[in-house]
Formats: structure tokens, sequence, C-alpha cells
């Protein structure tokens, strides 16, 4: 506990590094696996394809995928960039697979409503489908950043940087103090972010939380 | 050089036979991986299933789950396997025990949700037929829930197989050592061939453990037409027992009639 307070430099530093890496791969992974997911919904053979596709990237290992990318695209191991690329794989490779069943979800009778009230297909997803998935989206938006969030710590061990060089640089002094610091560090950033999406989860949804008083009160009045 | 000669090098290395033999051999380290592995998959299944049953049946403690397992998420492995050597010293107990806190999670969570989730009416049928709570769980929620519980296994064996690699960073085996002494001395063809043969191991391992959940659908049939003498003679034995009687009470009742 001791070291976490006298290497708060340190600590805002790694963390700053520590979540550019795990984070910006979910906002690029967002960017590409939500207009993808809703192409792929409703054509079976695409989806088929990019799910399978998409479970298979999953299974590779993470140290092994920052290894393995430098062959494919021109970045070296190290590079921010590459872990970003990395990691910005996994992410649209859960959330392209989350994106259709989010949409499975929402029931074809609203659909109707929204089509008969006029909304062309475009801006029936962007207006109605999309928003109604959103509760699935955050549930797998949370399991990303964690994961991410653990990957990057795992990363250390080939040199990546971010809290984990807390864990790598304690082992070799032997330090158990500092190790205990980044498990804490880490520990918390996790939960952190993953309290942060829930919340904004639920203040993007608010026919959510408050559906049955407003109802209640519509009625009334 | 470029990006290929690395991968022909590797490739050169792994279709080598004289690299697969020996105590540092390639054979010698998938074992090693495979060992590290399995011990976590069985520990986290020892503690999870257990739990994640009692609590889905009870319906008791799924405050416990749901924090438990988000929590230990958010716990960094790295930091666990090295605290636990610098406390504990080299051997299997560290990987063994920060393994098994990645695996928990996924496990506890799909067997908690398959049992939890299971048809209450489907429950209640088996209640009211006077099936013990224990018979409930073990013969009517858990086959339910096997889907959901073999997921689980799934999950939880692909991220241990995944991080057994950082293993070799506290001077133990397993393909982690050519992948993380290969960038350690540079020598990047190394490290290709850990990363291409954990890849390898984690989608084989993966594939397996996708057919079995494809076997385990209730209903489908699949499961039954494995060999497996002791779950069918049981079933055989359970199917034949209540027949008897009724035969002998609707010949007892036959025989009331022809009495009046």
């Amino acid at each position: 506990m001791q070291y976490l307070f006298t290497h708060l430099d340190a600590l805002w530093t790694l963390t700053v590094i520590h979540l550019r890496l795990s984070l910006v791969p979910i906002l690029l992974g967002l960017i590409i696996a939500v207009p993808l997911g809703a192409l792929v919904q409703r054509t079976t053979a695409l989806r088929r394809i990019t799910t399978l596709t998409a479970s298979i990237i999953f299974t590779i290992p993470s140290l092994a995928l920052f290894v393995v990318l430098p062959l494919i695209i021109p970045t070296r191991i190290l590079d921010e960039a590459n872990v970003i690329v990395a990691l910005t794989l996994y992410t649209v490779a859960l959330l392209v697979r989350a994106v259709p069943e989010a949409l499975d979800a929402v029931s074809p009778a609203v659909l109707d409503a929204a089509t008969a009230v006029g909304y062309k297909p475009l801006v029936r997803m962007l207006k109605v489908e999309l928003p109604l998935a959103i509760p699935v989206l955050i549930a797998s938006l949370r399991v990303v950043a964690v994961t991410n969030i653990s990957m990057v710590s795992v990363g250390s061990v080939i040199g990546i940087g971010g809290l984990g060089t807390w864990f790598t640089e304690g082992y070799q002094a032997n330090k158990s103090d500092q190790i205990v610091a980044g498990i804490i560090a880490i520990f918390v950033l996790a939960v952190v972010i993953d309290t942060l999406i829930m919340l904004a989860g639920k203040a993007l949804t608010p026919w959510t939380r408050a559906g049955r008083p407003n109802r209640v009160k519509a009625v009334t009045g | 050089m470029s990006p290929m000669t690395f991968l022909q090098e590797a490739l050169a290395y792994i279709f080598t036979a004289a690299n697969w033999g020996g105590p540092a051999g390639l054979t010698a380290r998938i074992l090693e991986h495979l060992q590290y592995t399995f011990v976590a998959v069985v520990f986290s299944a020892i503690v999870a299933i257990p739990l994640g049953m009692l609590i889905g049946h009870t319906g008791k403690g799924t405050f416990l789950v749901v924090t438990g397992v988000n929590a230990l998420r958010a716990l960094p492995t790295l930091g666990v396997l090295l605290l636990g050597v610098l406390l504990w010293g080299l051997g299997l107990i560290p990987p063994t025990v920060a393994l098994m806190l990645l695996g928990i999670p996924p496990l506890l969570a799909g067997t908690y949700s398959g049992i939890a989730n299971v048809d209450p009416l489907v429950v209640d049928a088996a209640r009211s037929m006077g099936m013990t709570e224990k018979r409930i769980l073990l013969r009517v929620e858990t086959p339910n829930a096997l889907p959901l519980i073999l997921s689980g296994l799934r999950t939880a064996t692909l991220q241990i197989v995944a991080t057994a690699t950082v293993a070799a960073y506290a001077s133990l085996g397993g393909l982690g050592r050519y992948l993380i002494d290969g960038i350690k001395v540079r020598e990047f063809y190394l490290a290709l061939v850990g990363a291409l043969l954990v890849t390898a191991l984690a989608l084989i391992l993966d594939g397996l453990l996708a057919f079995s959940v494809w076997v385990s659908v209730p209903g489908s049939g699949r499961l039954r037409r494995m060999p497996q003498p002791f779950i069918s003679d049981e079933v055989a034995l359970e199917s034949r027992s209540p027949a008897k009687p009724s035969t002998a009470v609707r010949a007892q009742r036959a025989s009331i009639t022809v009495d009046e």
C-alpha cells in the first residue's frame, strides 16, 4: 500500500498508458463492429462467416497475437499501434457476435410499429433498433473493457508498458510491495471503468430505469 | 529481414524432428503447458461448479456470485502469479493459484446461470413427483444446465491455456519459454514458434470443448448415443422400477372390480 502513495507520479503516468492501450481499442472496435454487426444481421451466410472468423480470432491468445501481428501489418511488437490493433481485433471479434444477437432480441412488434409510423430502414436501425440493443451491447463492452485491461497487464512480460510493468519490475527487484501496488491499481482501474460503462449504459437507456412509474403517471395524468 | 523470413524460420524450427525431443524440446514444453492448464482447470472446477450449483439451486448468495465474478475478473493474473512466487517460492503452486483464479469466474457464472435458468415448471414437476432436493439438483437441473456449465468450462480452459504462457516468466516451463525467451534474447522466430504453438493448442482445445457443448444439449439425444454404461444402466433401472408397481396396482384394481 505504502508504495502506491510514494509513487503517485509513476502511478499517474502508467495509468494513462494503460488506459490508452486498453480503451482506444474499445472505441475503434465499436466504430467497426456496430455497423458490421448490423449489416450482417439479416444475411445468414455472411453472419455465419463473420461469427466463425470472430470466434477463431477470439481464440488466439493475446501474447501470441502481439507476436504474430507484425508479420501481417508493418508494426513492431512493442509499438503502441501493434497492441492497439491486436486489442481492437479482440473487441471487434466479441462485439460483432453480440451486436446481431442484441438486434435479434428487439421485438418484431416494435419494428412493425416503427415501419408503420414511417421509419425508413436506415433511420429505423439508428433510432429504434440500435438504442434498444444498448443493454446487451453494454454487457459485452464491460467484459471487453475488463479483459483488455488485464491483457495489457499480461503484456508486460514481453515489455508492453502500463501498470503491468510494476509486476515485472517488482518481481525482478524482489519487491512484493510494488507487485501488491500494481495489483491494487489494476483492480481499482478495472472496477472503475466497469462501473463507468455500466452507468453510461443506464444514462443512455432511461426507459429501462423509470419505465413503470412514468407510465402510471401518464395514465393518471 | 522481412517478416516472412521469420515465419519460414519458425516453421522450419517446428518441422525439425530434433527440436521435439529432450527435456527442453517442443514435446516436453507442450506437455508442461497442458499440465499447468489441466491442473488449473480441474482446481477451478472443484471450487466453482459445486458453489455455482448450490447457489443456483437455493437462490441464496446470488449477490455473492455477481460481485465475486466481477471482482475476480478484475484481478490481474500476472500480479498474483509473481506475488505468489515471491511469497511461496518457485514451483507449481503460484501458477496453479493464479490460473485457478482466472478460471473460476467463467465456470461459476456458467454453472450458476445454467442451474438458475432451468424452467421452474420442470423443477416443480420433479419436486411434486417426490424427488428429494439433492436428486432434483443432480438429476433434473444439472443435465439441463450442462451446455451452460460446459460453455463456462470452455471459456475457462481457453483463458487458462492462453495465460499459462506467463508461467515461463516465473522460471517455469510451458510454451511461454519460447515466446518470452525469444523476445528476451531477440530471436524473433523463437517467439513466433511459441506463439504459433500456443494458438494451435488453444484452437484444438476450444474445438474439443465446443464439440462437448454441442453433444450435451439436453433432449438432443446426442449424449445417449455415447457409450455410458453407468448412466444408461441407472436410467433403465429407474424407468423399469416404477413400471412394476403400477402393473401390480392395475392387477389389484382389476381383481377388486371382479370381486365386486
